[in-house]
């Protein structure tokens, strides 16, 4: 079955498929930051009584986890010139180039599905917790920013981690604009030698590895956190 | 925003733009629909395997989970489109390459289904393991052999259980098959690019991609919160007394 393999091919696209390694690590990292912030937003947005915040976030929220990634993406990379034409009132601006626009793309994609893991992690610090800060006289945000998040955050990392690893895994989707991440670096080299079989049994390993060790040490500190029953 | 294009004899043949849709909304159903069952069964057998104590049952199953969800769907599809071929035996990998009817459609529909297969296979798990222990030794007690117990007791149980983790593993199946499109089949999103490509109404089409996709979500919610509702095991919490 691996006669005729040629090991030979990933030795010598190995500094290639670093690159691309860089870019979707990079990626992942810095719409994962991102994305956990405007998930936040978007979290404290729909658990809001004012029916002008909740209502827009839960709108967004669930347009956003009905749409393919893949649809998301080619949205943004539509979107994203337009807007910034339209923000800087020049017609000829220059985009800001494709990483960023996928880093647009997966931070707003990214965010609805870490807004419900949010807004899960908020609901489930006792309501306690929120009136008693109410009571010494801290105002919302004093009461959100040290009383609430910092109990919900402990106990959703572990579920924030996970979904991080099925970002990580789909940022490969950025393959579709033609973009060199490391799977796009792989197909590049994989139709360029005509090594398909080498190199993308040689991606799927590279993710198997990375995403198994990632899940592994997901579940360790899953175990630890956990109160035992 | 004008769709009056959508009426106009598509650039390449093949119908109207509208007729383009509906092929690609028709692709869409297919490749979910087949790989669905798949992912339905192949996810069932390795999600109760799991939760036996036989280790030679539960190993396997486990490495298959760990192994499959670990790996983009993107590189499942390339492995199955380019690498299959070359890694069967020879008489049936130039079948696959020449003979086989709509290669890149069943490549899809075995990618995303083995693929969804080992994440229904996790849900089907915890919801057996979510019946609490008793269940399972009041049904041995009562002199069922371990088959019966799966058969009439965790079953049963089970499966009601997962139904909204299910629906919402179907939901993921319908979206991954947009991934399709990177080998060649011509589903709803590849029909939207292909179109904004050929007519320049990209907020048009995408919208309307958006859409369609948004309403077939909202049905199946619908249609599984009816289904639950029937299905409730009564005393438990959300059945709302």
């Amino acid at each position: 079955m691996f006669t005729g393999f040629d090991f030979d091919v990933i030795q010598r696209s190995l500094p290639y498929l670093w690159q691309g390694m860089q870019f979707t690590l990079g990626l992942t990292l810095l719409a994962m930051a991102s994305g956990i912030v405007l998930g936040t937003l978007l979290a404290l947005m729909r658990l809001s009584g004012i029916k002008a915040m909740s209502v827009p976030a839960a709108g967004y929220v669930n347009l956003l986890r009905s749409t393919p990634a893949i649809l998301v993406i080619f949205w943004f990379y539509f979107l994203v010139p337009i807007a910034i034409k339209h923000i800087s009132g020049d017609s000829y601006a220059q985009g800001i180039g494709p990483f960023h626009s996928a880093l647009i793309a997966f931070t707003m994609f990214e965010a609805a599905y870490y807004c419900e893991i949010i807004r899960a992690g908020i609901q489930s610090v006792p309501a306690g917790q929120v009136n008693a800060a109410y009571a010494l006289g801290l105002n919302y945000w004093q009461a959100t920013l040290q009383i609430v998040l910092p109990q919900a955050f402990r106990n959703m990392v572990p579920i924030l981690l996970t979904q991080s690893i099925i970002l990580f895994q789909d940022t490969s989707l950025v393959y579709v604009v033609g973009l060199t991440d490391f799977m796009g670096a792989a197909s590049k080299v994989a139709q360029r030698d005509g090594r398909l079989v080498e190199m993308y049994l040689f991606a799927a390993l590279v993710y198997f590895i990375l995403c198994f060790i990632g899940s592994y040490f997901v579940k360790r500190l899953q175990q630890r956190i956990t109160p035992p029953r | 925003m004008d769709f009056s294009f959508l009426s106009e004899p598509a650039f390449s043949g093949g119908g109207t733009y509208f007729d383009w849709v509906l092929t690609g909304i028709k692709w869409t159903m297919l490749v979910s629909l087949c790989a669905w069952v798949i992912a339905f069964t192949v996810g069932s057998v390795l999600g109760i395997l799991r939760t036996t104590n036989v280790i030679w049952l539960r190993g396997p199953a486990t490495a298959y989970v760990e192994l499959f969800r670990n790996i983009p769907l993107l590189v499942h599809m390339f492995i199955w489109y380019f690498v299959m071929p070359e890694m069967v035996p020879k008489a049936l990998g130039t079948w696959m390459k020449t003979g086989m009817p709509m290669p890149e459609f069943w490549s899809a529909v075995f990618a995303l289904g083995f693929y969804t297969a080992s994440r229904v296979a996790e849900q089907v798990r915890s919801g057996i393991q979510s019946i609490p222990r008793g269940q399972t030794n009041a049904a041995l007690a009562t002199g069922l052999t371990m088959p019966q117990v799966y058969r009439h007791v965790l079953l049963p149980m089970g499966y009601r259980i997962v139904v909204p983790p299910l629906t919402s593993e179907f939901l993921t199946i319908f979206k991954n098959s947009s991934v399709a499109l990177t080998i060649g089949v011509l589903e709803l999103t590849a029909q939207a690019r292909t179109i904004s490509e050929y007519t320049f109404r990209t907020f048009e089409i995408f919208t309307l991609a958006t859409v369609v996709y948004v309403v077939i979500t909202l049905a199946v919610v619908v249609l599984m919160q009816y289904v639950e509702t029937r299905i409730r095991v009564p005393g438990y919490i959300g059945t709302g007394r």
